[in-house]
């Protein structure tokens, strides 16, 4: 309580909690959740409150658990493609992209050059897609309308992209193991080029708009604080763990697919009073969690022009891989960067077609696992500044 | 570091309970003994030369014919970048094995060593059904707490109504027999 005070810079008389004397406060718990707005979808959390301070948060989940691994073993990994696209339904191209590479390294399938360029376009547009999701959301919770507007006109023409690419627009099941499903429409490479003109000014919009607008800054900088000590303890990824200031991704510290071809940056959050930053900012809080997205937004802009120029411009662009191809007597565990974090897949074979265990780590499972930490001593109304800074899909935590 | 040496400094230190290693292939593994892994898990975070601060994942696997419960545990070492702010390093990478019997699935719970094992082990839990002694809040997580059975054992029989709710019946006569 005191230090919530302290910051408060218009207290001009001391109030401490001692000072109450026999005043007596009462705790109460308030249900947050299952159905509410402000939890991007079906969390749950239990707040033990103590008038607007919240004392502890104790999170549920389980309310989207549809036992996809179970699916798994009952199926051929191809046509467990579909069930990846639903659990970060966000950042569908990216589930299929670090699923199919599992499955690929597991079997030893090699994926022509321009297969591989395709599902990296596809990729990282699905990453601008999600972010701009996570941008827009995150303002509606800090009661900000107008940059959620903003978000979604680009991300529809992003969308537009991706189903000339393969046809639908959230759940694509596009990149399989070989390699993607079709080809890439004509005139993609000029239109998505003129998109990327079209977006990549914006971006700077966004942060007029939102990312330095004074109310935004007092109501994200210096809560929820993620020391890179925790972070890791917990394990963290994705841009909640840079922006706690440890500059890793898995696209640049192990590199996978065709990434280490691409020159891009890693950004991670920073203290503020330099390069634009607001003073109140401190390393590891939610307005950096948030600003690490806005900054890798432009990074896969640059991927994306590379990518485009790179690309071969005919030849094959998906490998002849059998339908039922038989898994061998081992395991792999493998992870890809997506939007949210690492996504994992633990994929054991049996030597038939069908995979005798498939075990996905979400990102967002482990991201929420942090927030009792975090609801600890918080104002009530910092709950939801949290919650939407973690960026968590509640398809990919329940799966 | 490359998977033969931390396997090496792992059977060196702990011999026998270190029941093998498999160093080639795509996912190098030590197979250790449940007793003692809360000794070696803990070795393995604070030995400077390991350094495994990362626990990535946590996937248990039904051995039905074995009669055996496989859990694996997934550890990245991550080292700081040298300045402060530069591009972290992947130190280290390996996966610890236990095999435990199916029936009498206890595992000592690694909570305490790295804190993601915390939702990790109630999955399993919930799951599979997997014990772990010493968990400070061992409950299901994504089943509900009344649920009966742990769905992800090959053994497992889907209810036929939940609660009044009559469920899908297809599925035990589509389910794929390993």
């Amino acid at each position: 309580m005191n230090r919530v005070l302290e910051s408060v810079p218009d207290v001009n008389f001391d109030i401490r909690r001692d000072d109450f004397g026999d005043l007596q406060t009462e705790e109460m718990l308030v249900n947050m959740g299952p159905q509410h707005p402000a939890t991007h979808g079906v969390l749950r959390v239990v707040l033990r409150t103590d008038g607007e301070m919240v004392m502890e948060a104790v999170p549920y989940i389980g309310y989207l658990h549809r036992c996809a691994e179970k699916i798994g073993e009952n199926l051929q990994p191809y046509q467990w493609i579909p069930k990846t696209d639903r659990m970060d339904y966000i950042a569908a191209m990216n589930n299929n992209h670090t699923f199919s590479l599992a499955i690929e390294q597991l079997c030893g399938i090699d994926v022509p050059e321009r297969g591989k360029y395709i599902r990296i376009i596809a990729a990282e547009l699905n990453r601008l897609a999600s972010h701009l999701v996570s941008f827009g959301t995150y303002g509606l919770d800090m009661g900000a309308f107008t940059p959620f507007l903003h978000a979604f006109r680009e991300r529809e023409r992003i969308l537009d992209l991706l189903e000339a690419m393969c046809g639908a627009r959230l759940t694509y099941s596009y990149i399989y193991p070989g390699g993607p499903q079709w080809d890439l429409p004509d005139g993609f490479v000029q239109t998505c080029g003129e998109f990327l003109d079209y977006f990549e000014p914006k971006i700077d919009e966004y942060n007029e708009l939102l990312s330095y607008n004074h109310i935004f800054v007092r109501r994200t900088a210096n809560v929820g604080v993620v020391s890179p000590e925790l972070a890791l303890a917990y394990g963290l990824s994705g841009p909640v763990l840079r922006g706690s200031g440890v500059r890793w991704d898995l696209r640049r510290v192990r590199p996978y697919d065709i990434y280490e071809r691409f020159e891009f940056d890693v950004p991670i959050g920073v203290d503020g009073g330099s390069d634009g930053v607001p003073d109140e900012v401190v390393v590891g809080d939610c307005w950096n969690r948030y600003f690490v997205r806005m900054l890798e937004m432009k990074q896969s802009v640059r991927i994306l022009r590379q990518a485009l120029a790179q690309m071969p411009t005919d030849g094959d662009f998906k490998a002849k891989v059998p339908k039922n191809v038989k898994l061998p007597k081992s395991s792999i565990y493998f992870e890809g960067e997506n939007p949210r974090g690492q996504l994992g897949f633990y994929v054991e074979g049996d030597g038939s077609p069908i995979p005798y265990r498939i075990k996905a780590r979400g990102p967002s499972f482990c991201n929420l696992s942090v927030l009792h930490e975090l609801c600890h001593e918080v104002l009530l109304a910092d709950v939801p500044a949290i919650i939407g800074s973690i960026d968590i899909v509640m398809g990919e935590v329940d799966r | 570091m490359t998977p033969e040496a931390v396997l090496k400094i792992l059977k060196d230190t702990f011999g026998d309970d270190v029941k093998s290693v498999v160093a080639d292939g795509l996912h190098p593994y030590a197979e250790v003994a449940a007793g003692r892994w809360r000794e070696i898990a803990r070795y393995l975070r604070d030995d400077p030369r390991l350094a495994f601060n990362w626990l990535r994942c946590i996937s248990a696997v039904d051995h039905l014919e074995d009669k055996l419960i496989t859990v694996v545990y997934d550890l990245h070492a991550a080292e700081a970048g040298a300045p402060a702010g530069a591009m972290w390093k992947l130190k280290n990478e390996i996966a610890i094995r236990i095999r435990v019997e199916r029936d009498r699935p206890h595992i000592p719970s690694v909570a305490d060593v790295w804190r993601a094992a915390d939702w990790h082990e109630r999955e399993a839990f919930d799951l599979l059904g997997v014990i772990f002694d010493g968990h400070p809040d061992l409950k299901r997580i994504l089943c509900c707490e009344d649920w009966v059975g742990h769905p992800l054992r090959k053994d497992y029989e889907f209810p036929l109504e939940y609660h009044g709710i009559p469920a899908v019946t297809e599925y035990n006569q589509t389910r794929t027999v390993h």
